[in-house]
């Protein structure tokens, strides 16, 4: 498996992306700087969490105009599989990539902890199976997902949900803070309609090893492998 | 040699103009004796700056001398941008703590975010990739009206330039104390990994080198701001807001990035970020590192507002610069790596042999007008010595606090319900958790982070030391401390106890203490009295420092800490970095398992309630006996902890601090839900309430599995530590025989909720 790890000026959760896919995984990957044309012979992409160009104006607005989306695009397009986390989630909807907008957090705080989500679809992200509860960690001040009813229909009409946040257990979060961030439908991940695309605010890449406590997010990655048909 | 000029509009200097730039009248002459004429505005500007208690250190200068700064694990003492420990293999372990309190008491967000933007270029600059920070902050007592603000605005500060940059905030502490009401404490803590090596230092070697500005645009933000803070606050402090500084941590980012790549290249003779007092401290410090001499052209210094005078840009604080010396002929290698990275680069100035600071700039000239060209003259010419050694160093009378305010013995009234009180106490805002404020913090980015904020006496986190033969893991632990109440009771021994909590937190996580910077926040250093406390507390940490093997390699020092003449606690705050030989050593502060062992291991308590949460609360403020440490008793109990942790012989440590016993036992409970049974450990005889609360130090309580209970107490037996069993790990509640049965559930809401009044 070979993957690109985007990196924009400001991403900072690029190491975290590079090491579990590259040490804890096994896998061939390198960093694509913002100012490449190409993304080399990749097969999946990671845009990587972080403050892309400060989040000024919007987190992940000017992103959108570097000179690599253009190669991101066209891989997209192609069907390749992406995985935006955080940063790479907001930048993917500003790219119109992904439906719906991130917004700020409704408690308006920055917020890093552990949350829970639910497998609410397959995909390559999410071979994992549908009901399948993780224990990842949020650290973000923008990640309020929001789409119009029109939207929400759609998504829920094409599969496109992810994630929710959930409970422990798995229950629905019901205005609780287990959803972290006031998040519409509790939604916490979505995929375009093909299905190869993914935006996510919980960071696997962060929960990918015991000795972090934690290898929930492991799962994700190795779920790629599989869908990429690399064992 | 012409002398320097005054640019059109600038006052000549005179004694009045020396005042209100801070400087004394002796220290005014002594300008006119040296010089044997008067200085320009700019000079003047750069004198009273460098000769500020900020930059100078001429207070304390005198006193720091004292502190132990050698030990084989020493790669780097005082003196640099950084201080720098062995880790092994090559690599080194870069830190050091520096305060930004004044500018936070005048604008909280702003002021911690650009405390956490110095902390992060002072390591950089050194050549460490950053890696971790904490930070230590004091405020008013929590009903003060201005205290939710303040939490609020440097939280979010430190959040907003940590988060963005990506630099885990990994830790800290927060004290509430009704002397910080009017000059709050914002201390930020940054460690970084270098190659031992590829260290870089802040020398302007070479003569002839060329000196390149990188990064941000001067501007007229934070002049003199190294000036306000050596001045105590008055009531005119609201009107010092364009003293605070901006922080843009997307451009540090950038400048970050940038930076280690440049180093990498080894173009670079010397680098040195502009912190306080900007330009000036940056390009003198360097050139007498090097006993060389700097030319600077400031007709070629980019920036971003018009019409700015020699004065503004040699004082000015603007955040996210730095000032780089390249090899001759390699200039170009700079420019491009900073133009790959967006930031702006340009030659201004090169190194003589001249021994002088010179500074050229264009009278009329301003490269914003498009009109006129440069034709500069001298503005500033000054010998580097004077600014540097020759600046003023006081021997500060001293006077030791008077006999009335001397302590005495207090135990206050027991309180009837026991139980209800440890509730009470556990979720008040010193004591309770902290997690509204590390929720706020990126602690995970990097994906280093083994133990996490609340979960352990230290964070320990994971690093990557990449060379030619691969890339290791190794592990540190950080923890950063100090309880001003204990130091205001003894400056000496409160000091200490300062350094054996934070190195008593290492070894509870399994690191051994590997070297100390400080961060010594005092009052007015002209006040007898507060100059005796601080030269007491320099005497206690380099006791304690050479006791537990933690060497100083950098600190900082924050006098004039006062408000209208009432001088915050003496707050000498610590952070040690330690490492662990295996990740498999690293110890939780939680129980964890039904049926284990639970023991009390150090001296028995004598009841001392000096200075102790619980006391300040109940006698409505600071009162009672000092409660003393013992240096050889509390190494005793470090070296045996370690080596149990090393022996994998545990299976949580906690040590007993803020809040006494109680508070201790309650948070290794709150931790994973766990009860347990226990007795109080024996003791000297004392009431109960003053046992479960009293914050003696050098005592640990931890949990063991019963099978290693002989083992244990054998290896304590060899240090001579006092080892206790006192109960086990057991059923919902807190019972402690005789004294009090708590549902852990109902310690755990209160802990949780210890700021909510604060903050909600």
């Amino acid at each position: 498996m070979r993957v690109a790890v985007v990196q924009f000026p400001g991403s900072n959760a690029d190491w975290d992306a590079l090491h579990a896919v590259r040490d804890v995984m096994g896998a061939e990957a390198w960093y694509a700087f913002h100012k490449e044309a190409s993304l080399g012979d990749a097969d999946a992409i990671v845009i990587p969490g972080g403050f892309s160009y400060g989040d000024y104006l919007r987190a992940g607005a000017i992103a959108g105009f570097s000179p690599i989306v253009s190669a991101i695009r066209e891989f997209a397009e192609r069907g390749g599989p992406v995985l935006g986390i955080c940063n790479g989630f907001q930048i993917l909807t500003e790219m119109g990539l992904l439906p719906g907008a991130l917004t700020r957090n409704a408690h308006l705080r920055f917020e890093c902890r552990d949350i829970y989500v639910r497998v609410e679809n397959e995909g390559p992200f999410t071979g994992m199976g549908r009901g399948t509860v993780l224990r990842l960690p949020v650290a973000h001040a923008d990640g309020r997902y929001h789409t119009t009813e029109d939207g929400l229909a759609e998504l829920e009409r094409n599969d496109q949900i992810a994630f929710r946040y959930t409970t422990r257990t798995g229950g629905a979060a019901n205005g609780s803070d287990a959803n972290p961030n006031g998040s519409v439908a509790d939604i916490a991940g979505v995929y375009n309609r093909e299905k190869n695309v993914l935006g996510m605010m919980p960071h696997p890449e962060r929960a990918s090893e015991a000795i972090l406590g934690n290898d929930d997010g492991l799962t994700l990655f190795q779920s790629l492998r599989r869908h990429l048909g690399f064992e | 040699m012409s002398t320097p000029a005054n640019f059109p509009g600038e006052p000549d200097s005179s004694p009045e103009l020396a005042r209100e730039f801070g400087l004394a009248d002796h220290e005014w002459d002594r300008v006119l004796t040296t010089l044997c004429r008067a200085p320009s505005y700019a000079e003047l500007g750069v004198i009273s700056v460098m000769w500020s208690e900020h930059c100078s250190y001429k207070s304390s200068r005198v006193h720091l001398g004292r502190l132990p700064t050698t030990g084989p694990q020493v790669v780097q003492g005082p003196g640099e941008n950084a201080g720098a420990v062995d880790i092994g293999d090559g690599f080194c372990a870069v830190f050091k703590m520096e305060s930004h309190n004044h500018p936070s008491y005048i604008e909280p967000y702003q002021g911690a975010a650009t405390g956490v933007g110095g902390i992060l270029r002072d390591v950089f600059t050194m050549g460490a990739r950053p890696v971790a920070s904490l930070n230590s902050l004091r405020f008013g007592r929590p009903d003060h009206p201005k205290t939710p603000h303040l939490l609020k605005g440097v939280v979010a500060g430190i959040g907003g330039y940590g988060n963005c940059i990506g630099v885990p905030t990994v830790g800290g502490e927060v004290q509430f104390d009704a002397s910080y009401d009017g000059n709050i404490l914002v201390n930020a803590f940054t460690v970084g990994i270098a190659k031992t090596e590829d260290l870089f230092f802040g020398v302007a070697e070479g003569v002839g080198n060329p000196i390149i500005y990188v990064g941000a645009k001067t501007g007229r933000d934070g002049i003199h701001g190294a000036t306000m803070a050596s001045a105590e606050f008055g009531e005119e402090t609201d009107s010092k807001l364009p003293t605070v500084q901006v922080g843009d941590p997307f451009m540090e980012k950038l400048l970050l990035e940038a930076c280690l790549e440049i180093f990498a290249t080894d173009c670079l003779s010397g680098v040195q970020d502009m912190g306080a007092a900007g330009l000036t401290s940056s390009s003198v410090e360097m050139a007498d590192r090097a006993g060389n001499g700097i030319e600077l052209d400031l007709d070629a210094i980019p920036r971003r507002t018009k019409a700015l005078s020699p004065y503004e840009m040699l004082l000015s604080e603007s955040q996210e610069r730095m000032l780089m010396v390249a090899k001759s002929g390699r200039e170009q290698e700079v420019f491009d790596i900073c133009a790959k990275w967006d930031l702006d680069a340009s030659i201004v100035g090169r190194v003589t042999d001249t021994g002088r600071f010179v500074c050229k700039a264009t009278p009329g000239y301003d490269p914003f007008d498009g009109t006129g060209q440069p034709d500069p003259v001298v503005v500033v010419d000054l010998p580097v010595g004077l600014l540097t050694n020759a600046a003023p160093k006081y021997d500060r009378p001293q006077e030791e606090r008077s006999e009335e305010a001397s302590l005495v013995t207090m135990t206050g009234d027991a309180p009837e319900d026991l139980g209800a009180e440890l509730v009470r106490l556990i979720g008040s805002p010193n004591i309770g958790s902290r997690s509204w404020i590390w929720r706020q913090y990126d602690h995970i980015v990097r994906d280093g982070t083994v133990i996490r904020p609340g979960e352990g006496d230290a964070a320990v986190i994971r690093v990557f030391c990449e060379d030619a033969d691969g890339t290791r893991e190794k592990f540190l632990a950080v923890s950063a401390d100090c309880n001003g109440r204990h130091v205001e009771l003894d400056p000496y021994g409160g000091a200490a106890m300062a350094v054996a909590e934070c190195t008593r937190n290492l070894v509870c996580v399994g690191a051994k203490p590997l070297g100390t910077t400080d961060c010594l926040n005092f009052g007015n250093p002209e006040v007898p009295e507060q100059m005796w406390r601080f030269a007491q507390a320099v005497d206690g940490l380099a006791a304690a420092c050479s006791a537990l093997g933690a060497p100083v390699v950098s600190g900082n020092v924050s006098l004039y800490n006062e408000t209208d003449g009432k001088a915050i606690l003496p707050t000498p705050t610590v952070a040690v970095v330690g490492q662990l030989e295996s990740p498999e050593h690293r110890l939780a502060l939680g129980f964890v398992g039904n049926g284990d062992v639970i023991a009390h291991l150090g001296r028995p308590s004598r009841g001392v309630l000096g200075g102790s949460e619980w006391l300040v609360q109940h006698a409505g403020s600071l009162t009672g006996a000092p409660v003393g440490i013992d240096l050889e008793a509390e190494a005793a109990l470090q070296h045996a902890v370690l080596e149990l942790a090393r022996g994998k012989l545990l299976r949580s440590a906690h040590d007993i601090s803020d809040g006494g016993i109680a508070v201790c036992l309650a948070e290794a409970c709150i931790a994973h839900g766990h009860g347990a049974r226990v007795t109080l450990p024996s003791s000297e005889d004392a009431p109960a309430h003053a046992l479960l609360f009293s914050e003696e130090p050098s005592r640990i309580i931890v949990s063991l599995s019963p099978s290693n209970v002989g083992e244990v107490g054998d290896i304590c037996k060899r240090y001579s530590v006092p080892f206790e069993k006192i109960g086990t790990v057991a059923g919902i509640t807190l019972a402690i025989e005789g004294v009090c049965e708590v549902a852990v559930e109902e310690l755990t809401e209160s802990h949780a909720a210890a700021l909510d009044s604060i903050v909600s």
